[in-house]
């Protein structure tokens, strides 16, 4: 202040003091005066992550990653001992799925077929626009009987938005190439299953079924 | 004067021209391409590897992408200097090289061939600084008719670095025409020649000028950690913003062709040019020699061009008023001081070697000065 100092009391200094705060830049010593230092040091850091250091591209084409186990990828339809489809066409994943890219149509099982004896319902279509969903998961979650599972597959890609509607069909094909491939989810037969499961997973002693991941 | 006469003088130039013609946007994209693979190898990454072996012919697939894209004139922009401002910045920088020799040059040039355009011009470095410094017209001029806020603070900000940057540029150069006695580059490289080939360099009687030099250098070709006029966190593109296509290639190539230029700068003034250890420091007319001596040039060039590369990301951004900062309370200041020690120095026809105890001194008393204004100064805590 260049001007004579009014007289203050002591409060109004102490407020004074507080509503101007100043922000000072803050004090370097004679090195970091010299900037050079500095320099060689960012320049030596540069050095050493080009020659020491090892890279971590992946090289993705040739180099694919290894996705983990409870990663949510593309769908699949899982099949019982006898290659059914699971599904008991409930609705409950059509019900949970927050996005509605599951479409189910149930039909009465074939009574004169003694392979569907033991089933009531089964899904006549079952659809998911791939491009609609959003991995959340919760499809497998409802679902009482493990029927539907997200994989590991990321790499999902198509020409047209038709090709991205996967049907009954090509949802069971995913689950004979990952269950080929030993690429199982981690949620496989987690052993929560409800009564409209089959028998052979309620008793302990029985072999396990197809399509048990190696992470059941 | 025949025609004859006339044609043995103007073929030697004619190949010259044309090899910086041809040569020069080839370094351009080759230069992205290794500044890329710098890039990556110092952040631990690969860098562009698809195209040819290592990646070798990404530069020319970058080449004719960018010159097939459409070209895009914006409807706001003032269409003549639009255009033209590309075309002014890549002229200046390739002009610049007119004097610049890329290979052994005798002081005194009489016929033959030559590996420079205008040799044995007696102010080949004024041409050269005065030709440069209008580069910072293409950037001006197409900052202002990209009718663009941002564009327009890119270039208003190139323009005050310029213009700050000329001044300490030319200062620690004048120590170098001071030892040498002329202006000519190739006088200044032939008097670094020594016996063993290496203590002649300015480097060891100069090496604050050189800091100095370097530094400033780099703020001329807008280099980080000065790229303030184009700096993308802060203004979007800066000058070029508006640019797109081959319009943007030639800014590009302009600001590569500055880095080269730089870099021989560097080299023909503080490096000792063409002189090294085991190079004959003559120049004859031996191919052979001609070519070592050229590699030697070339290497030390290359070398320096990595340097400023490697630079990019050993540091970060200044800000302005630090930029400004730098150039008027630190570096105008020491090389003056320096300018005025080394003219009495080679006025009394002293030994050289004062001059480099110099040059550390001074330095360390400006960091000792900066040390104390910084720990000294409390700033008063004014209320009104």
């Amino acid at each position: 202040m260049s001007t004579a100092e009014t007289p203050v009391t002591q409060v109004e200094k102490k407020q004074k003091k507080k509503t101007v705060q100043w922000g000072d830049d803050p004090k370097i010593g004679f090195v970091e005066a010299l900037y050079l230092p500095a320099i060689a040091g960012g320049i030596a850091t540069a050095l050493k992550h080009a020659f020491f250091k090892k890279r971590s591209t992946a090289q993705y084409p040739e180099q694919k990653p290894e996705m983990p186990p409870n990663y949510r990828g593309v769908h699949r339809l899982n099949r019982d001992e006898e290659g059914r489809v699971k599904c008991v066409a409930c609705y409950m994943c059509q019900t949970a799925c927050p996005a509605n890219c599951i479409e189910i149509i149930a039909a009465p099982a074939p009574q004169d077929d003694p392979k569907w004896a033991n089933r009531d319902k089964f899904p006549a279509t079952f659809t998911i626009d791939e491009l609609r969903c959003i991995y959340c998961g919760m499809c497998e979650e409802a679902c009482p009987v493990d029927a539907i599972e997200l994989t590991s597959i990321y790499d999902l890609t198509g020409m047209s938005r038709q090709e991205m509607i996967f049907d009954k069909e090509k949802l069971l094909s995913v689950f004979d190439e990952t269950s080929k491939a030993g690429l199982d989810p981690v949620r496989t037969n987690r052993g929560a299953l409800g009564p409209a499961s089959e028998k052979s997973l309620q008793s302990a002693d029985s072999p396990p079924p197809p399509g048990r991941g190696k992470h059941g | 004067m025949n025609w004859y006469e006339i044609w043995t003088e103007l073929w030697p130039t004619l190949i010259a021209i044309g090899i910086i013609l041809a040569v020069v946007p080839v370094v351009g994209l080759y230069a992205t391409f290794v500044e890329r693979k710098l890039a990556a190898a110092v952040q631990d990454r690969l860098g562009p590897n698809r195209v040819g072996p290592f990646g070798m012919f990404q530069a020319i697939a970058d080449g004719i992408k960018i010159f097939l894209k459409e070209q895009i004139i914006p409807s706001h922009v003032h269409t003549f200097v639009y255009m033209l401002a590309p075309c002014i910045s890549l002229m200046t920088a390739m002009f610049a090289l007119v004097v610049l020799p890329y290979g052994p040059t005798p002081v005194n040039y009489d016929g033959g061939l030559r590996f420079v355009v205008m040799p044995g011009l007696d102010i080949s470095l004024l041409i050269m600084f005065a030709i440069s410094s209008l580069s910072a017209y293409g950037i001006i001029l197409g900052g202002w008719a990209s009718n663009n806020k941002y564009s327009l603070y890119g270039a208003i900000r190139s323009c005050a670095q310029f213009i700050s940057y000329e001044i300490p540029m030319g200062l620690s150069v004048i120590g170098v025409i001071l030892v040498a006695g002329s202006m000519n580059i190739e006088t200044i490289v032939a008097s670094q020649s020594s016996g063993d080939g290496i203590s002649g360099w300015n480097l060891w009687w100069q090496p604050l000028a050189l800091v100095i030099f370097f530094t400033s250098a780099l703020a001329e070709t807008n280099r980080l950690p000065f790229d303030l006029p184009e700096c993308e966190q802060e203004l979007v593109g800066g000058f070029h913003t508006e640019y797109g296509g081959i319009k943007f290639v030639l800014f590009f190539l302009a600001e590569y062709t500055h880095v080269v230029t730089v870099s021989f700068l560097t080299t023909l003034l503080f490096f000792g040019g063409w002189h090294f250890p085991g190079v004959p420091s003559e120049v004859t007319a031996s191919y052979g020699i001609l070519a070592l001596q050229m590699l030697v040039l070339l290497v030390k060039v290359c070398g320096v061009v990595c340097f400023i590369m490697l630079l990019r990301w050993a540091l970060p951004r200044f800000r302005f008023d630090q930029l400004m900062g730098l150039a008027w309370k630190g570096l105008i200041p020491l090389a003056m001081l320096n300018l005025v020690f080394l003219a009495v120095i080679e006025s009394l026809e002293w030994h050289r070697w004062p001059l480099a105890v110099l040059s550390v001194v001074l330095f360390v008393a400006a960091g000792y000065w900066s040390a104390w204004q910084s720990q000294s100064f409390v700033r008063k805590a004014s209320v009104a």
